[in-house]
């Protein structure tokens, strides 16, 4: 296996030698860092302390800073991307978790766990804007790519709220499947994916009129309903495709995004959280909480071809230039 | 302020649900007597159980205001020797199809009797008696709190996974303690592990935290644990009368588990997992102290009949209780699995914590304790072995 694994690299770097000049930033919640990939060596070049128990992470629209929500800080944290070092931080209400920003550059909307609430960040005043009440536990947040809608879930109440992001008012919300984690607009802002972690589906809801479209189920022959929990989604820009990280399942799904059919499924690390594309489309990158490290899968190729070490239990990811 | 700007918001986003009916879901709790405590770190409890089902109240109303669906929760306490069935008669006149139960075993099979002919459901969030779950099991009656057999076979996962496989089992006095030592017993057939030393604890409750009482403890627990050689140390002992004694003085420096030390629980203060740690801190807010296992198996009740409220859209008690036990349901529980109802004995299938003093240290089932349908079924009586005849 590990001859097999060692030629399957040896192929795949030989093959992608000019490859992606990109860089892969991981948070990882229990050791209160960030671990910085190389995209072309696959190597951690850095390794960033931010605050305590760091998990949603997001570039800035110049992608010159990288925001970290740290949890039990009650802030987030911005690292500097040239520096590589945390240089100041945001309020962001209590217990962040997970956060986007706005297509404006100008706002974040940030799922305040413990609160019930999303928080609206201004970050020309650096200051909370304003507060939505949502459900109990809003979790994931998505913000649509022509930045007229937010979508944010809570976990406990099972709901996707939509949000206005103009008036800055709930215009909807609609009950989704089992502990709702990740949401996410498709390319064209039709629609809105959202995924249930204990009922292990991802539901695609019409943006416009929030009716359902589809719903993904997965089986994995040799592992318990149970264990197959949907948390992270990706869409691939091009409209095609979906992936989905399935937790203790360890497995990511690539989904037809047009026919809601899963195509297959990658073997990744333990508890795959978050997943993020390279910037050409080509790779995936899965952090995974439980085996601490990020697989690397070739799309391409359609095999996973590394497992990276990183800090103790990733959970967030994201690629930027 | 905030409170209205919501409510403006919401009113403006569900102008189809104007016309809204309240479910009524009552909870009734008997009496106990005032337990000693043995650290001076333990909480004083009076509302256990009330304080786990006002939080459910209150997530479930939050649920609620977004679908237009509306709850009340009537709280009512019966003395320890009382017949609670008068109770159950009032409750069912006031409107009640939903009775979330705090009490013994023999008082909640009064409960559900009573209540089960005149179509009220009851949800039991205390006794961990395995025969309401067969023999005196009842249609109408469903479990949140685990049985006796699950935390006993959650625990046996546990230890043998950690292939501390010979017990000294040591039960207390009480009945209670006794058939947790059964379940024991079972749990260790079925796992593989060997109970290869038993005693009773026979002693009456004495009081540890009187000034020098660590010393003549520290004569008698070696004196009573000078037995052959074994792995872990068991303690059945389900009303906290001398557990605490073991460790740190077993004469052999061996690890202790059951109701003390390494714990099996339906829930623990120390869960922080699977997000666990909001809940936590929710229900400290409300109640200034820590989250029981009962308060959690009554939080767990008021959270279930709200989840298939919403799931059923319907006010209608009877599909709200077609729905909890339907092969649909389903309830975050903040234990990392989906927790449901087993439909051939109404118990609610979910893990069994083993927390330490401090952390948590697993949970149950373990990898590779498999199953053919859902490894949660493994903890407890399965289909085959259940003794339930509705």
């Amino acid at each position: 296996m590990q001859v097999l694994r060692f030629s399957t690299l040896a192929v795949f770097l030989a093959g992608s030698s000019f490859a992606q000049a990109e860089t892969i930033y991981v948070s990882n919640e229990q050791d209160n860092t960030v671990s910085i990939i190389d995209g072309s060596s696959l190597q951690v070049t850095r390794t960033i302390a931010v605050g305590r128990r760091p998990r949603g992470l997001a570039l800035s629209r110049d992608s010159k800073k990288l925001f970290v929500a740290v949890g039990d800080d009650n802030r987030i944290d911005i690292v500097d991307l040239e520096s590589r070092q945390a240089e100041g931080s945001i309020p962001s209400g209590s217990d962040p978790e997970f956060f986007a920003v706005h297509p404006d550059g100008k706002r974040l909307f940030i799922a305040n766990e413990d609160d019930n609430q999303v928080s609206i960040v201004d970050l020309q005043e650096n200051t909370i804007a304003q507060e939505i009440e949502v459900g109990v536990e809003p979790e994931g947040v998505g913000v649509s790519h022509d930045g007229r809608m937010a979508v944010a879930t809570s976990e406990t109440t099972s709901m996707i709220h939509v949000i206005d992001t103009e008036s800055l008012e709930l215009i909807d919300n609609v009950l989704v499947d089992t502990r709702p984690r990740a949401v996410q607009f498709s390319s064209d802002d039709k629609q809105i994916w959202v995924s249930s972690e204990l009922r292990g589906t991802v539901s695609v809801y019409d943006s416009a009129t929030r009716e359902p479209l589809a719903k993904v189920h997965f089986e994995i022959p040799g592992v318990s309903r149970e264990l197959v929990q949907a948390v992270g989604i990706q869409l691939s820009p091009d409209g095609s495709r979906a992936y989905v990280a399935l937790g203790p399942a360890n497995r990511v799904a690539e989904i037809d995004a047009k026919t809601f059919k899963v195509l297959r499924m990658y073997l990744v690390g333990q508890r795959v959280w978050h997943i993020a594309l390279s910037s050409d489309g080509k790779r995936l990158y899965t952090a995974n909480g439980n085996s601490s490290d990020v697989t690397v899968i070739d799309l391409e190729q359609q095999t996973p071809v590394k497992s990276i070490g990183v800090g103790r239990s990733p959970w967030g990811i994201v690629v930027g230039p | 302020m905030r409170h209205l700007l919501l409510c403006l918001l919401l009113c403006l986003a569900l102008p189809a649900l104007a016309s809204e009916e309240t479910l009524n879901i009552a909870i009734v709790k008997q009496e106990r007597p005032t337990v000693q405590r043995t650290s001076p770190l333990d909480d004083i409890v009076i509302d256990e159980g009330l304080a786990g089902a006002r939080l459910g109240l209150s997530d479930i109303m939050t649920t609620g205001r977004f679908t237009g669906q509306r709850f009340k929760l009537t709280e009512r306490t019966f003395s320890q020797d009382a017949d609670p069935a008068a109770l159950v008669a009032t409750l069912a006149e006031d409107g009640i199809r939903f009775i979330v139960s705090v009490a013994d075993a023999t008082s909640t099979a009064v409960i559900a009797h009573a209540a089960d002919a005149i179509g009220i459901v009851v949800l039991n969030t205390q006794a961990s008696d395995d025969d309401l779950r067969n023999e005196v099991c009842s249609k109408n009656l469903l479990h949140t709190i685990p049985s006796r057999a699950m935390l006993a076979d959650g625990l046996a996962q546990y230890l043998v996974l950690k292939r501390w496989k010979r017990w000294f089992l040591v039960a207390g006095r009480h009945p209670g303690d006794k058939l947790l030592a059964e379940a024991f017993r079972r749990a260790a057939r079925k796992f593989g592990a060997d109970i290869s030393i038993e005693k009773e604890w026979t002693f009456l409750p004495g009081n540890a935290r009187a000034d020098t009482g660590h010393v003549s403890l520290q004569s008698e627990i070696p004196s009573f644990t000078q037995v052959a050689d074994y792995d872990v140390l068991i303690v059945a002992d389900e009303t906290n009368e001398f557990g605490d004694y073991f460790d740190g003085r077993t004469f052999r420096p061996r690890p202790v588990a059951g109701t003390h030390g390494l714990m099996a629980t339906g829930w623990s203060p120390v869960n922080e997992q699977w997000g666990a740690t909001q809940l936590q801190n929710r229900f400290m807010r409300q109640t200034k102290r820590r989250m029981t296992a009962v308060d959690y198996a009554a939080w767990a009740a008021i959270r279930s009949i709200g989840e298939a409220a919403f799931r059923s859209k319907s006010p209608d008690p009877e599909k709200i209780s077609a729905y909890l036990r339907g092969s649909d349901f389903l309830l975050s529980g903040f234990k990392g699995l989906g927790q449901s109802f087993r439909s051939w004995d109404g118990q609610m299938r979910q893990p069994i914590l083993i927390a330490g003093p401090r952390l948590l240290v697993s949970a149950s089932p373990q990898a590779g304790f498999l199953h053919r349908n859902s490894e949660l079924d493994t903890l407890g009586q399965d289909r085959e072995e259940s003794q339930c005849k509705f």
